[in-house]
């Protein structure tokens, strides 16, 4: 036997699975709350300790761990135009496995720059221009972020034309300046791998340390990637498969959590039907969003207002009242949680549902028809999902959820919005132990045994 | 890379489509060719390029001049207003060239030049142009 433990340091949870790699096996997995503000090793010994209690094991030599503990790894983004590099630096971060505090677009103005310093951005992606391209805002966005009353690492990846000059002008003013090769070299291409890698290595060399993770650093391996990073590794590995393994084929995965709604697509996204023409920003093949809007817990206000709140009292069904009397009791307890069958478990539910409709729907790419003189042609903007057949629940609301194919079911294509590119007929798996983080982290040196533990632990539902 | 930066000879930037509904291709990729063999570097929108997608590349690539093109008949409807559009987008500057079979019918190309100078286009070309002419406009405009 030879055990390795997979900790998943979140922002309310510190998780630990126990794996057997011989087998291999999944030995046990528990939780405990992450004591960040103390010392991050007492909640890690607390989860370790009830290991214990199921594996009997309780020395763990070998460790890997991913982190999305105190807040993450917080990003701002700014661009030029908002649907060309302000979005392909968005992509960039979340694909870096970023949360997003904010995304800035064309000259930086002082309210801005005061509102950067405000939010903390652990770092700043900062993009603008095709190479060869617009060097005037850019250069402006540079002198201006000289006045910033914040300083945190800054990946530069724009113009390269002008990429010595700002990394001039920001170092300057005591900037710590990475460049990274344009995250859109040509118009509408999306090249995110060099940002991306510098991202990653800024935050095991800064970001692990001023979180105070770095305590647990002696004990473990390293913190290797912030949590959302090790999902979509888990997400790509079970797709396409490893050296002899064949993967399962193009699939989504849908992470419904308290605050958001993370989405993981691995899939071309190529046109499936006849007389489509592609649009606008290229798109990646390991694609992830996050709906920051849509959750069960803290963003359950957020999500009621997407749909209308009369809405939901109407498929609880309940009234208006009471719904806004839980949404007021969530705030003041938010970690209220309930497993028995009642009013705020249906709620739950129907949240979890609401969450995977909407922020598919978001992910999923979109066709526009237009009637021309030579018949009609669709121009389709983002991935088309159709034909995916692979859609994998994860998170709390949707692992407890009473009825989860049917809440998975809301990812599906929906005829009365048939313009959007969602799974035609997918099937429907969960992540009954909540381990694609864990099993994220194992592929890096276990890729053989996270596959075979990933396909046998994702049961179709 | 592209050729005039190979050369090392800072090359006019312009941004190149087919405005509206127009699907026609063949004109498209025939402009490409020869704006890039004469040295420019061309950001190429393709076919059934709407005005908004103009003014962002231009903006993005820094381009001084956009060139549209139409060959089904609706340019007038869809390039009213791009010079607007620049202008809101802060390219007041940039030079505006349509060409193809801007209009339905026949209609004498006069009356077609002078309705797209109005909607402030900066030149206009008749089917059948050779692109060499306007290469040579563009050079003119854009090194003066």
């Amino acid at each position: 036997m030879k055990p390795i433990l997979c900790i998943d340091f979140g922002s309310t949870y510190t998780k630990v699975v126990g794996i057997d790699v011989d087998e291999p096996k999944i030995l046990g997995r528990t939780q405990s709350f992450t004591t960040v503000k103390e010392d991050i090793n007492i909640g890690l010994e607390k989860a370790i300790g009830k290991l214990a209690n199921i594996t009997g094991i309780s020395e763990w030599p070998v460790r890997f761990a991913c982190s999305s503990a105190a807040g993450g790894l917080k990003m701002i983004a700014i661009g030029l135009v908002p649907q060309l590099t302000m979005e392909a630096a968005k992509r960039a971060a979340l694909s870096a496995g970023a949360k997003i505090l904010k995304t800035y677009s064309y000259e930086l103005n002082e309210a801005e720059l005061d509102e950067i310093a405000k939010l903390k951005p652990d770092i700043i992606l900062f993009t603008g221009g095709i190479d060869g391209g617009n060097q005037k805002v850019v250069l402006h966005n540079a002198q201006q972020l000289t006045q910033c009353k914040v300083r945190c690492p800054l990946v530069f990846a724009g113009n390269k034309a002008v990429s010595d000059q700002v990394a001039k002008i920001l170092r300057a003013s005591e900037w710590k300046v990475y460049v990274a090769n344009n995250v859109m070299p040509t118009l509408n291409e999306l090249s995110i791998d060099s940002a991306r890698a510098l991202i990653r290595d800024i935050f095991l060399e800064h970001i692990v340390v001023a979180k105070g993770l770095s305590k647990v650093q002696n004990t473990i391996d390293n913190i290797l990637m912030p949590t959302p990073s090790a999902v979509l590794l888990a997400a790509e590995l079970l797709s396409k498969g490893h050296i002899g393994a064949k993967g399962i084929g193009e699939l989504i995965i849908v992470d419904v959590g308290g605050a958001t709604t993370d989405v993981h697509s691995v899939a071309d996204g190529h046109p499936t039907q006849s007389n489509v023409l592609i649009k606008g920003l290229s798109d990646l093949k390991i694609k992830r969003t996050v709906e920051g809007d849509l959750g069960a817990r803290y963003s359950l206000p957020s999500l009621v207002e997407v749909v209308g709140i009369e809405a939901i009292a109407a498929t609880i069904p309940t009234s208006v009242e009471v719904i806004n009397q839980i949404l007021k009791d969530l705030e003041a307890h938010p970690e209220s949680f309930v497993s028995e069958p009642g009013l705020l478990k249906t709620l739950d539910d129907v949240a979890a549902e609401i969450a995977v409709k909407e922020s598919v729907t978001r992910h999923a790419g979109m066709l526009e028809v237009h009637y021309t003189p030579f018949g009609t042609v669709y121009q389709q903007t983002g991935k088309d999902l159709s034909q995916v057949s692979h859609v994998i629940g994860t998170g709390g609301p949707l692992i407890y959820h009473h009825n989860v194919r049917s809440a998975l079911k809301a990812a599906q294509f929906d005829p009365k919005n048939p313009f959007s590119l969602k799974p035609l007929s997918p099937n429907y798996y969960i992540d009954k132990q909540y381990i694609l983080a864990a099993m994220g982290l194992l592929s890096i040196k276990y890729p053989k045994q996270a596959l075979a533990l990933l396909k046998s632990a994702i049961t179709e539902v | 890379m592209h050729k005039a930066w190979v050369q090392g000879i800072m090359s006019h930037t312009i941004v190149l489509g087919v405005i509206g509904a127009d699907v026609h291709a063949v004109g498209n990729k025939i402009l490409h060719y020869a704006y890039t063999q004469a040295g420019f570097f061309v950001v190429n929108l393709g076919v059934m390029v709407s005005q908004e997608e103009f003014v962002q590349a231009a903006i993005e690539s820094g381009a001084r001049a956009i060139v549209v093109s139409s060959l089904y008949g609706h340019g007038e409807i869809d390039c009213r207003g791009l010079r607007d559009k620049c202008i809101e987008a802060g390219l007041e500057n940039i030079k505006l060239y349509a060409g193809g079979n801007l209009v339905v019918g026949k209609t004498d190309f006069k009356e077609v030049e002078d309705k797209f100078i109005a909607m402030g286009f900066d030149r206009v070309y008749p089917p059948g142009t050779d692109p060499k002419t306007s290469i040579d406009d563009i050079n003119k405009d854009l090194n003066s």
